[in-house]
């Protein structure tokens, strides 16, 4: 059977069982690899996908149900969010191993895009879902207020 | 000098070859690599005026290519924009760690290991570009100049691609002169990391991302108790899942074949096996821990004394009698262990991010059947160790290696972990216990120590225990509390009981210091109190070291401990310890959080690690080994239940550290011209026990057990 939906602003198709996992489809058989397996039990945020503009779990998300959705990865986001967070991300070196960041990236765009000037419990709110086990969260952080244009110390 | 920028690594980089290339295009690297003149150095310089450092450690985000990368770009003062880097093939004679004999890495050596020898290939590559411009000049190579790239004498100017061809055939200086530290450029200072970018927008390449034509995806049903083994497999539920291809016993369980990873996964879920558990450890942790704090209580092999501790304690005025209790502990990196396996002529292509590049493609040629002469590791970034992939018997390889055999080589084979088989897969941390009796004798000085741990040797059983395992003492288990432990306390016995079990252990980023640490500064904090003294300035009168006196210090300063108020329900907690020759010391504000456990508001943190290479990558390591100490100290525990089956099967029950958890943190580098030392583990020691030191203070009661969520701690 095939699911089809907009992938990174293209057109994108499936053939498959629907229920697989958009993560496995957008990396065993569509060849986007920068989303990562990290769990497969959305609890560790490195799949987090952009579904019609919104952060999800692609480890959890059959395909079926992206269809005739829009999906966004690591690979197509875009747009002066996406820049700026990125932006941050470099200047401040805030990758260790890397593995998560894609996901860390996304989930950090996700909410900027909801909350452009995020406080810090926004901040622990919208990333809690996002693990790094390097800890870098100290500069997750720092970089979202960086790309935010957001000052001050946390409470 | 070591044999590194010699003429052919020149030639190799001035043929024509492509070699502009960054980590994440993998062709670009293949390319390089499979050159018919191969890359048998550190540095090669192009004709574009590229400076290549072939890196020979795996990078997992403790940052050491960019660190090589620094000292290289800085003896050869180049501009950093005109830096590359590759990772080294599996060649021992080339690449091995100057401190194991073998290509790895481990105990935060690879700054430590290769600083003077990547200064030297920058130097001697410097020197070649400075002695062509010379003879093209026709001046004395007195009178030329290196800066930022650019080779100059008087007016005349050339980049390193120009001079490239004619410095590879000069002869390659054996003894160049190196930089004095005052004319360092880019070491001590803070550069962007070599791999931000391609970590950022998902390009960098690890292993999981490997795809290959025709690839099948395996996955590994393994048994439910350690030392279990296969009787008997029904595997119709499984080839009847779409996308299943095949099904094979492997010596590590069942290996599921498929088109995608979901169905492997699937497959592997569905098999039905009857597993023979007559081999297994059956015991839970409770019974294990039981059996370990009896062992403690007698005095076990000694490892060192010193006066008489026995006595000391028979006539001390006041005394501690605790046992401490520490946890299995799973690594967990973000990228679980992956590899992919493809017949390549004779031999194999091994894509992975292999943490001992020859001894583990040596096991995996070896499982594979192939000569190790004709196969190629290609090394890939890799998500994370802390460790876990330093398996001296080589587990996750030859496991590896055993789907890609079993299935005959008809295609390439990929093997990604489930985090279920991370998790409950063992190579954890050493449950380990401890038993300490301490005393103060009338005037409130320490009188004496004894102290007994107890765990399963990490490396008894395998390659390394010639290396680790010393008259019967385990180095591993108790680095950090033997001699190097660094206070001055007169009466000292220690002594250690090896346990067994059929539980694979393994190294946890910073190994035995994890619970030796503990221990030490939350015992040393609690005899401090009971004597009346102060923590930091009790401390100090005791330390051995003057760089452990520094660190603790310039911590205590920049904290305010002890000279300023703290916020009324906060206290602070301060600890100091030494592992792989450097010095940490850590002050932490801590307030009884909402669900009863430490809340961390914020870290100071001091470090020593000799010359500061990256001053930032530094305070990154500083703050994820926080970030992971911390987090284990909360949350971290791997349980055997009834049976002896993992209780902790992914991340919803073995808790990670979560952004709103991690503590502010606040660095002082300590200023140092000592040879640089590591930074990726020792930042985790301290951790733990600063917490528990704040945390007795809050509420009156000692942490004798981690971690906190585990409840019953005192």
């Amino acid at each position: 059977m095939t699911t089809s939906f907009q992938l990174n602003g293209k057109p994108a198709a499936f053939d498959g069982d629907p229920e697989t996992p958009l993560l496995w489809v957008l990396r065993d058989h569509l060849g986007l690899t920068g989303t990562k397996y990290g769990c497969g039990v959305a609890q560790c945020g490195a799949c987090t996908v952009h579904l019609d503009g919104k952060n999800r779990r692609s480890c959890v998300t059959p395909v079926g149900m992206v269809a005739g959705k829009a999906v966004t990865t690591i690979e197509g986001v875009a747009g002066k969010t996406a820049e700026a967070v990125k932006a941050a991300w470099v200047a401040i070196d805030v990758p260790q191993c890397g593995f998560c960041q894609s996901g860390q990236v996304m989930s950090a765009i996700g909410l900027l895009t909801a909350k452009p000037r995020p406080s810090d419990t926004d901040i622990d709110n919208a990333m809690a879902g996002n693990i790094c086990r390097c800890a870098t969260y100290v500069r997750i952080r720092q970089a979202i207020k960086d790309a935010a244009g957001v000052k001050g110390a946390r409470a | 000098m070591t044999a590194v920028a010699n003429r052919r690594a020149f030639l190799a980089g001035t043929g024509g070859l492509t070699i502009g290339l960054t980590l994440p295009l993998g062709g670009a690297r293949a390319q390089a690599m499979s050159a018919p003149l191969q890359p048998n150095a550190f540095v090669r310089v192009g004709t574009d005026g590229l400076v290549t450092v072939i890196h020979k450690h795996v990078e997992f985000g403790q940052g050491p290519a960019t660190g090589v990368t620094t000292i290289i770009a800085d003896e050869m003062d180049a501009a950093w924009d005109q830096m590359r880097i590759a990772f080294a093939p599996a060649n021992d004679p080339l690449y091995k760690n100057l401190a194991f004999g073998t290509m790895g890495v481990g105990g935060s050596s690879a700054i430590r290991e290769s600083w003077m020898q990547m200064r030297m290939a920058g130097a001697a590559a410097r020197a070649m570009l400075v002695e062509a411009a010379a003879k093209r000049w026709g001046v004395p190579a007195s009178a030329v100049s290196v800066a930022n790239g650019v080779v100059s004498s008087g007016k005349r100017k050339a980049g390193f691609g120009e001079l490239a061809a004619d410095a590879a055939v000069l002869p390659v200086p054996q003894n160049p002169t190196l930089k004095t530290p005052d004319k360092f450029v880019y070491i001590g200072k803070t550069f962007a990391k070599v791999d931000s970018k391609p970590k950022t927008d998902g390009s960098a390449l690890f292993t999981q991302d490997v795809r290959l034509p025709g690839m099948v995806h395996a996955a590994v049903r393994r048994p439910p108790a350690f030392g279990a083994t296969v009787k008997k497999v029904e595997a119709g539920a499984a080839k009847a899942i779409p996308g299943v291809i095949d099904v094979k016993p492997i010596p590590s369980g069942v290996a599921v074949y498929a088109r995608d990873t979901w169905a492997a996964q699937r497959g592997a879920a569905a098999l039905e096996v009857d597993w023979d558990l007559s081999k297994a450890e059956t015991r839970s942790s409770a019974q294990m821990f039981a059996e370990y704090s009896a062992a403690a209580r007698t005095p076990g092999r000694q490892v060192e004394a010193s006066g008489d501790a026995a006595a000391a304690l028979a006539a001390a005025a006041r005394k501690i009698d605790a046992t401490f209790y520490f946890p299995f502990l799973a690594h967990g990196p973000m990228e679980t262990m992956d590899y992919v396996i493809a017949k390549k002529g004779e031999g194999i292509a091994v894509h992975a991010g292999s943490q001992f590049q020859v001894g583990e493609m040596r096991a995996i040629c070896g499982v594979a059947g192939v000569p190790f002469e004709k196969s190629e590791l290609i090394q890939h970034y890799a998500g994370g160790s802390f460790g876990r992939r330093a398996t001296p018997v080589m587990f996750d390889g030859t496991e590896a290696a055993a789907c890609a055999r079993a299935y005959g080589f008809a295609a390439p084979v990929k093997v990604v972990a489930s985090r279920e088989n991370d998790l409950t897969g063992g190579y954890y941390r050493p449950m380990t216990v401890h038993r300490v009796q301490a005393g103060l004798d009338g005037a409130g000085s320490i009188a004496g120590w004894d102290q007994v741990i107890v765990a399963k040797s990490i490396m008894k059983g395998t390659p390394f225990e010639a290396m680790g395992i010393k008259d019967g003492v385990d180095g591993n288990m108790v680095e950090g509390a033997n001699d190097t432990s660094q206070y001055k306390i007169g009466n000292f016995r220690l002594g250690q009981h090896l346990m067994d079990t059929k539980v694979p252990v393994l190294w946890w980023r910073s190994v035995g210091h994890t619970h030796t640490a503990f221990v030490k500064e939350t015992v040393i904090d609690e005899l401090l109190t009971m004597a009346g003294q102060d923590p930091v300035d009790g401390r100090l009168a005791l330390l051995k070291h003057e760089r452990a006196a520094g660190v603790l210090r310039k911590a205590a300063e920049i904290s305010g401990f002890g000279k300023r108020a703290v916020k009324k329900g906060r206290a602070l907690g301060v600890a100091v310890h030494e592992s792989f020759d450097s010095y940490v010391a850590q002050v932490a504000e801590v307030s009884v959080g909402a669900d009863g456990l430490p809340k961390v508001h914020k870290v100071w943190c001091a470090v020593d690690c000799g010359i500061a290479v990256n001053p930032d990558i530094i305070r990154a390591q500083m703050e994820g080994g926080i970030g992971y100490g911390l987090g284990h100290a909360l949350y971290g525990e791997i349980t055997l239940g009834e049976g002896g089956q993992v209780q902790e099967t992914n991340f919803d029950k073995y808790r990670s550290l979560r952004i709103g958890e991690m503590p502010d943190v606040e660095v002082a580098i300590i200023d140092s011209q000592e040879k640089p030392t590591g930074v990726g583990e020792p930042g985790v020691p301290p951790i733990a026990p600063a917490v528990a030191n704040a945390w007795r203070k809050l509420t009156g009661k000692a942490v004798r057990r981690l971690p906190f969520a585990h409840g019953d701690n005192s």
